[in-house]
């Protein structure tokens, strides 16, 4: 009856691409929503995940996120380099500078400063594009980011040295290119050493906004992050739990997750709205051959079968064509908008709770149009 | 005595004893069958006739077991439909019971062939088979180059022609029909009586026929007469 059952569902062809619409805008719309809100999330932490080589963030106590800088002075790192199990602890500076454009505009930039002596931190060689590393220890040298230099000098071709910035009254030569992962504020990121980048700012007491450190071999991130908490006082975090801790704060400490989350409430509302009714319709419109089955020998159970067949079947096609939408919005969104770095992340829970949501958008416009079928009685074939 | 699966042309295919109806409740309380004693046999073609209204539906319904009775005991190929309940009484219908409605209620999105073959796949049969066995049925009923056609692409004579053959392909023992020709001219009308009384009609089947279309009477052996929910009359037409 399964053959049956998908034969009626296809049979009317208006009805059965209504079904399917009605579950495609859902999911495309939903998947589409959580996807750019991925990636808004993930843009913020962007610096996290760019920065390389250490496996520990200190910070102060009541540093809520990457961007929340609360400075610690030149004492602080010594104290973290002084607890059991820290290997190495070095310098992070990361702030926000006014740059002056050679053409008199103002720019706001990222600075990240590095540690002169080990540059840890810095991008890794795959991502580089022009220059080496070495390169930012030349007078007033800063790296800057792929989309930074589009942003900056549109489609001219990088050349070395030949670009300056003024940053605080201070040159800054742009000697090398390197992949960065987008980021939330969109500004251009310039890479630079420690004592560059305190320059770059204006005269702050303390200007050392983390410490990045490495654990000894053969004692756990996480025992170490709590002897540096316990023997100094400060945050410290892996990577990962910086990470997840910057998420937290803006799911919960921002309207993101509230604007998005309505979206995509939206979606479900909406696809529940027109495959619902549709699929109701489509039922109501059969009720007669569901009848007939029935009294020829159909039972509850095996039409509750065909209904929710038929239900799914709509349910999979819909939502295949909403994440194959979803995904070529995304593709295209990405290749169309050069300049500015994309906020699109398709991460793998996106596809289990659109799943989820068209699995209950189908369930329950077939549960809606199932209670007219159950309780529909046979003899209604006679009248 | 009931009559058992294998009972001869004659003895009582159905058998009902003080049956009543009874639809709604208080001041919409309507009785619909008053009593009713019936034998139907097997090897015979009964119509079932009276009056808008004066239960004729009602009792094949209870009759199919697509209703219960209010009241008595109805006895079907010789199970007590009144004692049986649930998945019981749907595979009995499935099994045991054919049906032709008025308004045919073929699947539109299925061709004749796999509309008549819907019986079979009720009982599981592979899809192939089915139709291939529905298709033989077609033929004899005369629609062997309709097979694929769909219901939409029929005319009213061939779509009842189709449920016909879909209410025997299963070949059960009880053949109900609601008005078989109400939605015919008097042509077609009487080209489905005379395939109905040709195909179906068998020594081990017993066939029902509601209608209130005179001129289809001659047809039927047993013409059971119905008002206000009573049966009024039964003529027996003489056999030859």
């Amino acid at each position: 009856m399964s053959w049956v059952a998908l034969k009626m569902l296809t049979g009317d062809k208006a009805k059965y691409f209504g079904i399917v619409f009605g579950v495609t805008f859902a999911a495309l719309l939903m998947s589409q929503q959580l996807s750019i809100f991925c990636g808004l999330m993930r843009n913020t932490t962007s610096q996290i995940r760019d920065i390389q080589g250490a496996d520990l963030w200190v910070m102060d106590r009541n540093v809520q996120f990457i961007d929340d800088v609360k400075p610690l002075s030149e004492n602080d790192l010594y104290r973290v380099r002084g607890v059991p199990g820290v290997e190495w602890a070095v310098r992070l500076y990361k702030g926000i500078a006014r740059a002056r454009l050679a053409d008199g505009n103002f720019q706001q930039m990222i600075v990240l400063g590095l540690d002169n002596a080990t540059l840890v931190g810095a991008p890794g060689p795959h991502r580089i594009l022009h220059g080496t590393i070495e390169d930012l220890r030349q007078p007033d040298a800063v790296f800057i980011d792929e989309f930074g230099w589009k942003y900056l000098y549109g489609d001219e071709p990088f050349a070395a040295g030949r670009k300056t910035l003024e940053l605080n009254d201070k040159r800054a030569v742009i000697v090398g290119m390197c992949k960065c992962n987008p980021t939330f504020q969109t500004f251009p990121i310039l890479y630079c050493t420690y004592s560059q980048a305190v320059q770059f700012i204006p005269q702050e007491r303390k200007t050392l906004s983390f410490v990045l450190a490495k654990a000894d071999d053969g004692v756990t991130e996480a025992e170490v992050c709590r002897r540096i908490t316990d023997q100094t006082g400060f945050k410290a975090l892996t990577d990962d739990q910086f990470f997840w801790t910057t998420i937290d704060y803006y799911m919960t400490r921002t309207g993101i997750p509230i604007n998005f989350g309505i979206t995509v409430m939206l979606g479900f509302v909406v696809g529940c709205a027109i495959a619902g009714q549709t699929f109701y319709l489509f039922t109501i419109e059969n009720l007669k051959q569901f009848g007939a089955l029935k009294a020829m020998g159909v039972g509850n159970l095996r039409l509750m079968g065909m209904i929710l067949l038929q239900a799914y079947v709509v349910g999979v096609i819909g939502y295949g064509l909403g994440l194959g939408g979803a995904a070529l919005f995304g593709w295209v969104f990405e290749r169309v908008v050069t300049t500015a770095p994309p906020a699109f992340y398709f991460a793998w829970p996106i596809l289990g709770i659109t799943a989820g949501a068209v699995l209950l958008i189908v369930t329950l416009s077939a549960l809606v149009s199932l209670r007219r079928v159950l309780f529909l009685e046979p003899a209604v074939v006679f009248r | 005595m009931p009559a058992t699966l294998d009972s001869p042309a004659g003895t009582a295919a159905v058998a009902l004893r003080g049956v009543g109806k009874v639809f709604g409740i208080g001041d919409t309380r309507v009785a619909a069958l008053r009593e009713v004693d019936l034998d139907l046999p097997y090897g015979e073609l009964v119509l079932l006739v009276g009056p808008s209204g004066c239960g004729k539906t009602t009792l094949i319904s209870v009759v199919a077991g697509l209703l219960d009775p209010s009241e008595g005991e109805i006895e079907v190929l010789g199970e007590s439909l009144s004692r049986m309940r649930g998945g019981r009484k749907v595979r009995f219908r499935g099994e045991r019971i054919g049906f032709v409605f008025q308004q045919y209620n073929l699947l539109p999105a299925l061709t004749a062939a796999e509309n008549a073959a819907v019986p079979l796949l009720i009982a599981g049969w592979n899809r192939r088979k089915a139709v291939a066995r529905a298709a033989d049925l077609l033929t004899e009923v005369g629609l062997a180059d309709k097979l694929t056609a769909y219901p939409s692409q029929l005319s009213g004579g061939q779509q009842q022609r189709v449920a016909i053959a879909r209410a025997l392909v299963h070949e059960p023992k009880l053949l109900v029909c609601d008005e078989p020709t109400a939605a015919l001219d008097a042509a077609s009308g009487r080209t489905v009586m005379g395939l109905i009384r040709k195909v179906a009609v068998e020594p081990d089947r017993a066939v029902v026929v509601v209608t209130h279309d005179s001129r289809v009477y001659d047809f039927g052996d047993r013409i059971v007469s119905m008002a206000d929910g009573r049966v009024e009359k039964v003529e027996v037409k003489p056999a030859g």
